[in-house]
């Protein structure tokens, strides 16, 4: 462990929580350009969390401690999870406790949680949210694994090979962008602007939360997707991340990060803007796909070596 | 060693104490009977004592593991044919297993039993005692003998534990259900040592692990273990006792079972297959992962669909299984294709799964025991909302629900981490086939740990959670002082087998030397406070420091926030979109949860649905699901057995003469085959 490492952790840290929201009012400004609406500024999340943080927290006469702790596990599940991705340097003092399959054992904690607040108050919205959640998390976290897997192989092996489209690649790309639209609550699965009551997801989980609890997790919810973001650049677009004893590199790390965000940002939107929401039991067909598809990169690397 | 019976106490050595100890439980059984009826004697006096026993056996056990095999002779049973006794790593790991968690059971016991609940409070201590006892002599039995003896007197006692409430018609048909299947098992494991023994006559284990098989007859003592075993440890289709015996069973038994004796059978596939048998055949290891999955597929596809809460838990226990079983055949494979690292981080998976399992799953049934007897109801959909009323309990419960659901940093996450990685950093097998199986494998495992997550999400958030759906729930007591300490302990050792997996390695580490001659504790001691299975740019995971992460960004989240703004709470009524009229009844019942569940696996259920019509009066909705083992193949059997049983009883014509014929006919018969 060098001071350099340390610093990078402590960078990036602090860049996942102020990005996080950065990032979803970047994704929500060109929604709403794309659907031909006047956008709402850039920097819209910040003043919502600051503005929740201020408010008065209003919960249920008879929540438990475990609805008034979620709230807290939760953001400091995702928090961990955003340090310990490689996003900016791959020398992390933090990384080396968890790998791919902890990263996943994480989310499914912070999913519990979520799921068993929702529960607590006993509310026909929350237990049904819960379910649902549930439902999501069991389907996209094996495809989720299988992505990890099949890359952590592939890239494995192609790594002395020349940068090019690898076919085994190309389907565990598809694959993972598929479960992390799932995975985000994001529109071919849930929509993250409704709330129409029947059709939502992650709107129903945090139905009863208020004032600090509602911010930390709408915080705890834009850090997930920031980590999955990551997730993907570092599996598919590793370009520009700083390797140990580079300090210069550090500096270049962030403006390709941010560039490379945005991008995707804009791209997801557009992909939000083209696609409808699909009804509830369509999704183990989508997430079965997904994990089909992750599934025969692997094959596909195994049997064709591509 | 010991030279004879009874050396001077100074020359004792360890399999000499486990012997006192399972002599002790045994006196302390005797006590129970002698002290039938008076229940604050044995729940004050002999519970707790019983439950000291174990943590003696699991200090005795704990100084034994890292010590050469010691050997033990008994001169007792018939003449000539003492009892042996083998104290090595591998028992010494269960006997370490079977103390702790039966410390923890005993001291819940203690407070648990009540007057009035069938069997005398003494005569229940005795067979539970008598129970400890035999489940720890299983495991240093060192001859067919001995352990026949000590299977049957565990299958016995636990089958008169399980009936403790014999005059319910319901228990006494899942007791006989049990002992039917636990002795169909017997058989196969007693006709595996037959074949193990090759004709020698020396039914040893010395003498068996001398023996060289041919592929054909260790092919058979295989099938043999893996069907007796099997039978006791839950393995598809011979699960069907397990759901009826669990909830039958009073909870600390249930307890012991699950979390205890299923891991006997474990044992004794681990003794059979790497022990007894020399050289694995690569087939074995592809059945039992297909058995083992199946298995694990199934019970955690019906857990997730139970409203009875022990029920849940017993599928789930048979999922646990099925991982277990799946494990092993990873081991078997790797082994007969001499991996040996490989096979050794497997193997590992498979005993830290076995010691994560047993805690967590006895803490998950001793607790729906304090909710049973809270508020009498085993039905999810009369619970809700007792983590208002019983904290300890739901607290408790929620440790042992996060180990169940594999997340970290508890001791479930562990033993499938390891087992994960056992299966993607597997270097390529020869065979193309196994290459391609072994990545689905791991996915299809992944798929089962989400759905004991999805499983556990439901049990605990429908009993503890939410709104009581009873008037009689806002009534329920918490647990009691004993009650509270065995719980505390279980709960103990899910987060300590979570956070110091590198210490505990170290004891799994002699285990897999003597077995398949590889262990992973040098490579794992490389990495410090990190589990690191092959090599740390491969993997690592460091649970003190994940728990430190979470629990230090809650904290620096929970200052900042109270800090920088306000703390200021309201209660009110709860906001469900402005809805005033919400009650109970509207929560999502337990099989509303199951509904998706029901939806996405049907093929796997039989089920019943009875729907009202939209001019019924009073509209009743019913589904039940059934399990298709029982329909396609064990009524058939019975049916079969029954007919058989008819014709047979033909020649029962209840007249003397008759029978003196068939004595006379027999007579004969012998006389002309001697005569030849």
């Amino acid at each position: 462990m060098t001071w350099l490492g340390v610093f990078s952790q402590l960078l990036e840290i602090v860049a996942a929580l102020l990005l996080a929201p950065l990032l979803s009012g970047w994704i929500n400004q060109w929604r709403a350009w794309l659907q031909n609406r006047s956008a709402p500024g850039l920097l819209q999340p910040y003043r919502m969390l600051h503005k929740l943080f201020n408010k008065e927290s209003v919960i249920a006469e008879h929540a438990s401690p475990l609805f008034r702790g979620a709230p807290y596990i939760i953001f400091g599940c995702m928090a961990l999870a955003s340090a310990i991705i490689p996003t900016l340097s791959t020398d992390l003092p933090l990384s080396p406790a968890a790998d791919a399959i902890a990263l996943v054992g994480l989310f499914a904690l912070a999913r519990v949680f979520v799921s068993l607040a929702a529960m607590d108050v006993g509310t026909s919205f929350g237990t049904l949210g819960a379910r649902r959640e549930m439902l999501i998390g069991f389907l996209a976290e094996p495809a989720l694994l299988m992505v990890l897997f099949s890359v952590t192989t592939i890239v494995e092996t192609l790594a002395n090979r020349d940068l090019g489209i690898h076919p085994s690649l190309a389907l565990a790309g598809v694959a993972f962008t598929m479960v992390s639209l799932a995975e985000n609550a994001r529109v071919p699965v849930d929509n993250p602007a409704t709330h129409l009551e029947l059709t939502m997801i992650h709107e129903a989980l945090i139905l009863e939360y208020s004032g600090r609890h509602l911010a930390l997790l709408e915080w705890a919810a834009s850090l997930k997707l920031f980590a999955y973001s990551c997730i993907g650049l570092a599996l598919f677009f590793p370009w520009g991340v700083a390797e140990a004893e580079a300090p210069l590199a550090l500096l270049l790390a962030m403006p390709a990060l941010i560039l490379k965000l945005a991008i995707g940002g804009a791209l997801l939107a557009l992909l939000e803007t083209l696609s409808a929401k699909m009804r509830i039991f369509r999704v183990p067909e989508y997430l079965a796909t997904a994990f089909l598809l992750a599934v025969i990169g692997m094959l596909v690397h195994i049997l064709l070596a591509a | 060693m010991t030279n004879g019976w009874l050396p001077a106490a100074a020359q004792w050595v360890h399999i000499d104490w486990v012997l006192l100890v399972a002599a002790a439980w045994m006196l302390i059984g005797v006590a129970g009977v002698l002290a039938l009826r008076r229940l604050t004697l044995v729940a004050r006096v002999l519970f707790p004592l019983g439950g000291a026993f174990g943590l003696v056996l699991t200090g005795i056990a704990l100084s034994a593991a890292l010590s050469s095999p010691e050997v033990a002779v008994l001169p007792i049973g018939l003449p000539g044919l003492p009892f042996h006794f083998r104290l090595d790593s591998l028992s010494a790991f269960f006997l370490i297993v079977i103390g702790s968690v039966s410390a923890g059971v005993s001291a819940f016991a203690a407070g648990y039993f009540r007057k009035g609940e069938g069997t005398p409070p003494g005569l229940l201590a005795f067979e539970y005692h008598l129970f400890l006892a035999s489940m720890a002599l299983v495991v240093v039995a060192d001859d067919a003998y001995a352990f026949m003896v000590m299977w049957e007197t565990m299958a016995l006692s636990s089958f008169f534990l399980v009936t403790a409430n014999h005059r319910i018609v319901e228990i006494q048909r899942a007791g006989y259900l049990y002992l039917l299947i636990a002795h169909i098992g017997a058989i196969g494991i007693l006709l595996c040592f037959g074949v193990l023994q090759a004709n020698t006559g020396d039914y040893t284990f010395a003498n068996m692990r001398a023996q060289q098989l041919s592929p054909f007859w260790a092919s058979l003592a295989f099938l043999l273990a893996l069907f007796g075993f099997g039978a006791k440890a839950g393995i598809l289709p011979l699960h069907v006792w397990l759901p009826e015996a669990h909830p039958a069973a009073p909870s600390p038994v249930s307890a012991l079972m699950s979390g205890v004796m299923l891991k006997t059978a474990i044992y004794g596939v681990l003794r059979v297959f790497f022990d007894l048998l020399d050289t694995p055949l690569w087939w074995w290891g592809l059945l039992l992962l297909v058995v083992g999955l199946a298995t694990a597929l199934f019970g955690v596809v019906f857990a997730a669909v139970q409203v009875d809460m022990k029920r849940l838990l017993a599928y789930s226990s048979i999922e646990n299984i099925g991982l277990l079983f799946a494990a092993i055949g990873l081991a078997v494979l790797f082994s007969a294709y001499g991996m040996q690292p490989m096979a050794a981080l497997a193997l590992t998976a498979v005993l830290y799964h076995v010691a994560g399992h047993a805690f967590f799953k006895s803490l998950l049934f001793v607790g729906t025991g304090a909710v049973l007897h809270a508020t009498s109801e085993r039905n999810l959909g009369k619970l809700g909302g007792l983590i208002r009323t019983m904290p300890w309990v739901a607290w408790a419960m929620l440790v042992g629900v996060l180990a169940s659901a594999g997340l970290p940093p508890l001791g479930g996450f562990v033993s499938e981490w390891l087992l994960l990685q056992s299966f993607l950093f597997s270097p390529a097998l020869p065979s193309a086939f196994l290459n391609m199986l072994i990545p689905v494998v791991a996915a299809l495992i992944a798929l089962i740990a989400a759905l004991a997550s999805y499983t556990m999400v439901k049990f605990f958030g429908i009993i503890f959670l939410g709104q009581p759906r009873e008037e009689k729930l806002a009534l329920a007591r918490d647990a009691s002082g004993w009650e509270r300490i065995g719980m505390a302990w279980l709960v103990g050792g899910c987060v300590l087998l979570g956070l110091f997996p590198v210490q505990f390695i170290a004891l799994i580490d002699p285990v897999t030397r003597s077995l398949i001659g590889a262990g992973m504790a040098d490579g794992v001691a490389a990495g410090g406070w990190l589990l690191v299975p092959v090599a740390i740019e491969r993997a690592s995971y460091g649970p003190a420091i994940f728990l430190l992460g979470v629990a230090a960004s809650f904290a620096l989240a929970f200052v900042l926030v109270r800090t920088l703004y306000h703390g200021r709470l309201r209660r009110a009524a709860p906001w469900d979109c402005g809805y005033p009229w919400q009650n109970a009844r509207m929560q999502d019942t337990a099989e509303g949860f199951g509904q998706p569940i029901r939806q996405i696996f049907e093929p796997f259920f039989r089920m019943e649905r009875e729907l009202p019509t939209p001019f019924d009066v009073e509209p009743r909705y019913r589904v039940s699901v059934g399990d298709h083992f029982w329909h396609w193949l064990y009524l058939p059997l019975a049916r079969a057995v029954e007919r058989l049983a008819g014709v047979i009883g033909l020649m029962q014509q209840g007249r003397i003469a008759v029978y003196l014929l068939y004595s006379f006919a027999t007579l004969i018969t012998v006389l002309v085959v001697v005569k030849q």
